[in-house]
């Protein structure tokens, strides 16, 4: 009998865990209050830091006097940008591999000017957190306004003052794409459609705010930070380039972090001020940043404005999309991913789900004084799902086409696959209509559809009920095209090793962290099916840049994908070595041996011959029971990269059923569906929930959430009181569906699963709110949909 | 400085307190109880959630002189109640936690809901828990979690609530 590698999840020896809903292990100690995130570790001589933060958009520095809080009681020391540097590296947030791209050099505290209301300006080391903060307050800070660029327009204007005078605009990066034949394609279309949306910024408000605890060992000269992030081997690189210091100098642990969603993936300047504070002083020190810290200082995301045009022909046929986008990124680019990626997935994803062959993209990406600016969960594919979903739903309109109908006619067909879209982004095999089709079996289309044009039973005047219907890509399993190219320090290739313990158990260690995904115990399943022994034996340890390979860390729906499969292949190497052993310790071939629930047996006639108990204490305790010469090997270890495409794509569709209160501007979402294709499913309880969790968060940005700023760019709604997020009563059920279209580049086919649910849910609520708009003549394109601007499409508000 | 005393989580403790400092401070940084976590600390997410005097409260919104000769329970000290034990079981079953920063705010409500109501509708479940914010879950599953506890209690009452 020999394994298929290739199909890890059909039934056999080898799917025992794979595919199976297994609860988290680990679950339990956070559902008991014994989980330890960074401001839970404790710690002897710890020191606090706290921070003085600009109050202003824009400024020049005129006076920073450290000398009262350096006369408090408790405090330690303190510094601003300009005595910090003397200790530090600035770091340049731009990707090598993007010529158009500017920034400017970044440094930890602010120098010489501020840029943006947050933005820290001095640090001041004490030994109570209390005591910090009060220090932080008595520092006389003194600037003289410059204006603030709020505008990411008005930043690119000819004449606008530039942000960093050392840059020769303000335009961190443009980029366009155009296929020969666009213009004739609109000039000949017989529908043509414009809309113009635009998405408010929002922020990940993971409810662990960041934080770390910096440790500087003098005598060995080693730096050790323990910290909530998603990525612990790119942080230790982070830290080595801002102290100058050896990579292998420092160590990241990734402590239980409580929640990221992209915002625990950066170098932040008060994290690089801590880790350089901390080495100066050369005690513990802790800093966490508090709610109110974090509105300002974790980056922003999703701030976009557009104009969206598609054409159809006469039969009903999309032949083109455009896009041009703006983006205001903050003031800096944020090392080392840069500020950019939201809109290049604008324009490499818009339209690309679809037949369309023509097309034209423009992004431009502004420098302006508002918040620092990354990732968020899905990045810009949401964005581009959102322009692409509303202009499909818009010419479906104009045409008098169900919508449903019209995607499947326009949807690139399921067999059409290697695919590259106009843009040049190249999928390896997708199921969008299989996704369409079973997303419409599971909300039964057909009987939402006549339950909304039904005469409004049980509805009260004015509330008009709406579909809307969203097909999105999702990049996974990236390759090194972006970072590895551009100069980031993040890793493409993932490692694992996997080895048999004393106690006969089985030891994985990999470079991933868990905020919460399961990727604990996804990982400890793939361990066990390759290996062969029971799910409860596996030990998967995670995070920490001493004991385990290196790792790309977990973003971008990469984890079970990449660590994932170099996991799989370190199983089957040890499974491999561990029958070898077996083998010799009892005289036969190991062909002629099997592991099973961790008990070697005899293929044919599956009698056991010894658990993998008594194997490791005849490898670690009795090595004179094997045959001389014979060295058995506990212990495996592999790596993989995912080199042949740019990224492993994968696909689904969702739909919202909501209802609009035309009196009121209320929006209420009765129901949400999702059906996903992620490949290999590991295991389908959790990847449930990361699709629903996703999918609150869109509905979440569709309906609540914008940082709202003024017109001196500062943050008006920087609480949790005021930025609102979904709570339990306004959401809906969310039924969830899948698709499995396994990646042929790995043996275990998984792609990424946790971005999904967000990707499609920004464009099904708005569709549905349009949906329910339509009797109305009204729309809304511009996110959030807070009741004001229903009310504003309606009219209601200017009859008042 | 001031002292206080209180039952916390069954015990007499007598702490020196600061005047401005929350309890949930106190909790944590007093007496290493940090599984009570902080979110926010202006009363918005529930993720500070405690017993004092048997009521469900915010942590962060109390001041730790306020609770001087109170009844205090963290969720450190729930693990023999067996209300607790059933959602601590039925979270873990129903994957109704990610990242556990909430959790144990959530568990602490719902054990508080179950108590005043121990055949909650969701649509109950979703209103008393929705001073509770989640950033990961998207709620259903903890809904879930809720309704399967509270079942199981119903359905063996006399038991100690443990999953069967």
């Amino acid at each position: 009998m020999s394994h298929d590698p290739g199909m890890p999840s059909t039934a056999g020896p080898r799917a025992r865990t794979i595919g199976q809903p297994s609860a988290r292990a680990e679950a339990r100690r956070f559902a008991t209050g014994t989980g330890a995130y960074v401001d839970d570790l404790p710690v002897h001589r710890l020191l606090h830091a706290a921070f003085l933060r600009s109050p202003v958009a824009h400024g020049t520095i005129v006076k920073l006097d450290l000398a009262p809080a350096l006369r408090m009681d408790g405090v330690v020391a303190a510094w601003d940008g300009e005595t910090l540097a003397a200790h530090c590296q600035p770091v340049r947030g731009v990707l090598a591999h993007l010529p158009a791209m500017q920034a400017a050099l970044q440094w930890p505290l602010a120098r010489g000017r501020v840029r943006w209301v947050g933005e820290p300006v001095a640090i001041v080391v004490a030994e109570s957190r209390a005591i910090a903060e009060d220090a932080a307050q008595s520092i006389a800070f003194e600037w003289a306004d410059l204006p603030p660029l709020v505008d990411p327009r008005a930043a690119l204007e000819a004449d606008a003052p530039r942000l960093h005078p050392e840059l020769d605009s303000n335009l961190m990066f443009t980029a366009t794409v155009a296929t020969a034949n666009v213009d004739q394609a609109f000039a000949r279309a017989a529908t043509v459609v414009e809309l113009a949306l635009r998405s408010e910024r929002v922020t990940a408000m993971s409810l662990e705010p960041r934080g770390l605890l910096a440790q500087w060992d003098a005598a060995q000269r080693r730096l050790t930070v323990r910290m909530g992030t998603q990525v612990p081997w790119m942080m230790q690189a982070v830290f080595a380039n801002v102290l100058g210091l050896d990579c292998d100098q420092v160590r990241v642990v990734a402590a239980d972090t409580g929640g990221s969603f992209g915002s625990k993936i950066h170098c932040y300047g008060d994290e690089s001020a801590v880790a350089v504070a901390a080495m100066l002083v050369g005690r513990p020190l802790r800093y966490v940043v508090d709610r109110l810290e974090a509105f300002v200082s974790d980056v922003h995301a999703r701030g976009h404005e557009a104009i969206v045009r598609a054409a159809a022909d006469a039969d009903g046929r999309l032949t083109a999309f455009e896009v041009d986008d703006l983006c205001g990124a903050g003031p800096f680019s944020i090392y080392p991913r840069g500020s950019v990626n939201e809109s290049r997935h604008v324009l490499g994803l818009t339209g690309a789900c679809y037949r369309a062959t023509e097309y034209r993209a423009r992004i431009r990406v502004a420098l302006q004084n508002k918040a620092i600016y990354g990732q968020y969960r899905g990045v810009g594919h949401p964005l581009a799902c959102l322009f692409t979903e509303a202009a499909v739903d818009a010419v479906a309109r104009r045409l008098g086409v169900d919508p449903l109908a019209f995607r499947r006619r326009n949807l690139v067909p399921d067999d059409a696959y290697p695919h590259r879209a106009p843009s040049g982004a190249r999928f390896e095999r997708l199921s969008l209509c299989a996704c369409l089709d079973e997303l419409a079996r599971l909300m039964d289309y057909d009987r939402l559809r006549s339950d909304q044009r039904a005469p409004s039973v049980g509805r009260e005047p004015g509330v008009y009920r709406g579909i809307g219907l969203a097909v999105f890509v999702e990049n996974s399993n990236h390759s090194s095209s972006n970072y590895g190219r551009g100069g980031a320090p993040i890793a493409s290739r993932d490692g694992a090793t996997a080895r048999l313990t004393q106690g006969g158990g089985i030891h994985c260690a990999i470079g991933l962290t868990d905020s919460g995904q399961g990727v604990t115990t996804a990982m400890a399943q793939i361990a066990a099916d390759a290996i062969g022994v029971p799910l409860a034996d596996v030990r998967v340890f995670m995070g920490d840049t001493e004991h385990t390979p290196v790792s790309g860390g977990n973003w971008g729906s990469r984890g079970t994908g990449i660590s994932g499969e170099a996991l799989w292949q370190a199983g089957l190497a040890l499974r491999a070595q561990l029958l070898e052993a077996a083998a010799a310790l009892h005289a036969c071939s190991p062909e002629a041996l099997d592991l099973v629930d961790g008990v070697v047996q005899r293929r044919d006639d599956a009698s056991s011959l010894c658990t993998l108990k008594a194997l490791a204490e005849a490898i670690y305790f009795r090595p004179e029971r094997f045959p001389p010469g014979f060295r058995p090997e506990p212990a495996a270890q592999r790596h993989y990269a995912q080199t042949e495409y740019d990224g492993i794509y994968t696909n689904g569709a969702s739909a919202s059923w909501v209802e609009v209160d035309t009196r009121t501007g209320f929006v209420k979402v009765l129901g949400h569906w999702i059906v996903d294709d992620c490949g290999t499913v590991i295991n389908p309880l959790l990847l449930d929930e990361q699709l629903r969790g996703a999918a609150v968060q869109g509905i979440g940005q569709a309906l609540f959430e914008g940082c709202l700023y003024g017109t001196q760019g500062e943050l008006r709604n920087a609480t949790l009181a005021d930025y609102l997020v979904p709570m339990a009563a306004e959401m809906p059920d969310i039924h969830v569906g899948h698709v499995a279209t396994p990646t042929a580049t790995s043996a275990l086919g998984a792609k990424g699963g946790a971005e999904a649910g967000v990707t499609g849910a920004l464009a099904s609520v708005v569709n549905a709110i349009n949906d329910a708009l339509l009797p109305l003549d009204a729309h809304v394109l511009e996110l959030p949909v807070t009741p004001e601007r229903i009310l504003r499409a309606i009219g209601a508000l200017d009859r008042r | 400085m001031q002292d206080i005393e209180l039952e916390l989580n069954g015990q007499r403790v007598r702490l020196a307190v600061s005047r401005r400092e929350h309890l949930a401070d106190a909790l944590r940084q007093r007496c290493g109880l940090t599984g009570t976590h902080l979110g926010c600390e202006h009363g918005v997410c529930g993720a500070c959630t405690v017993r004092v005097d048997g009521a469900a409260v915010r942590g962060c919104l109390m001041l730790a002189v306020q609770a001087d000769g109170a009844r205090v329970r963290t969720i450190e000290g729930e693990g023999d109640d067996p209300v607790m034990r059933a959602l601590q079981d039925a979270f873990v079953e129903r994957n109704a936690l990610q990242c556990g920063y909430c959790t144990p705010g959530f568990l602490l409500t719902a054990a508080e809901l179950i108590a005043l109501d121990p055949d909650p509708s969701r649509e109950s479940i979703r209103a008393y828990l929705s001073g509770n914010l989640c950033r990961c879950t998207g709620y259903q599953a903890i809904v879930d979690a809720v309704e399967l506890a509270a079942r199981r209690l119903r359905e063996a009452p006399s038991t100690d609530g443990r999953a069967r």
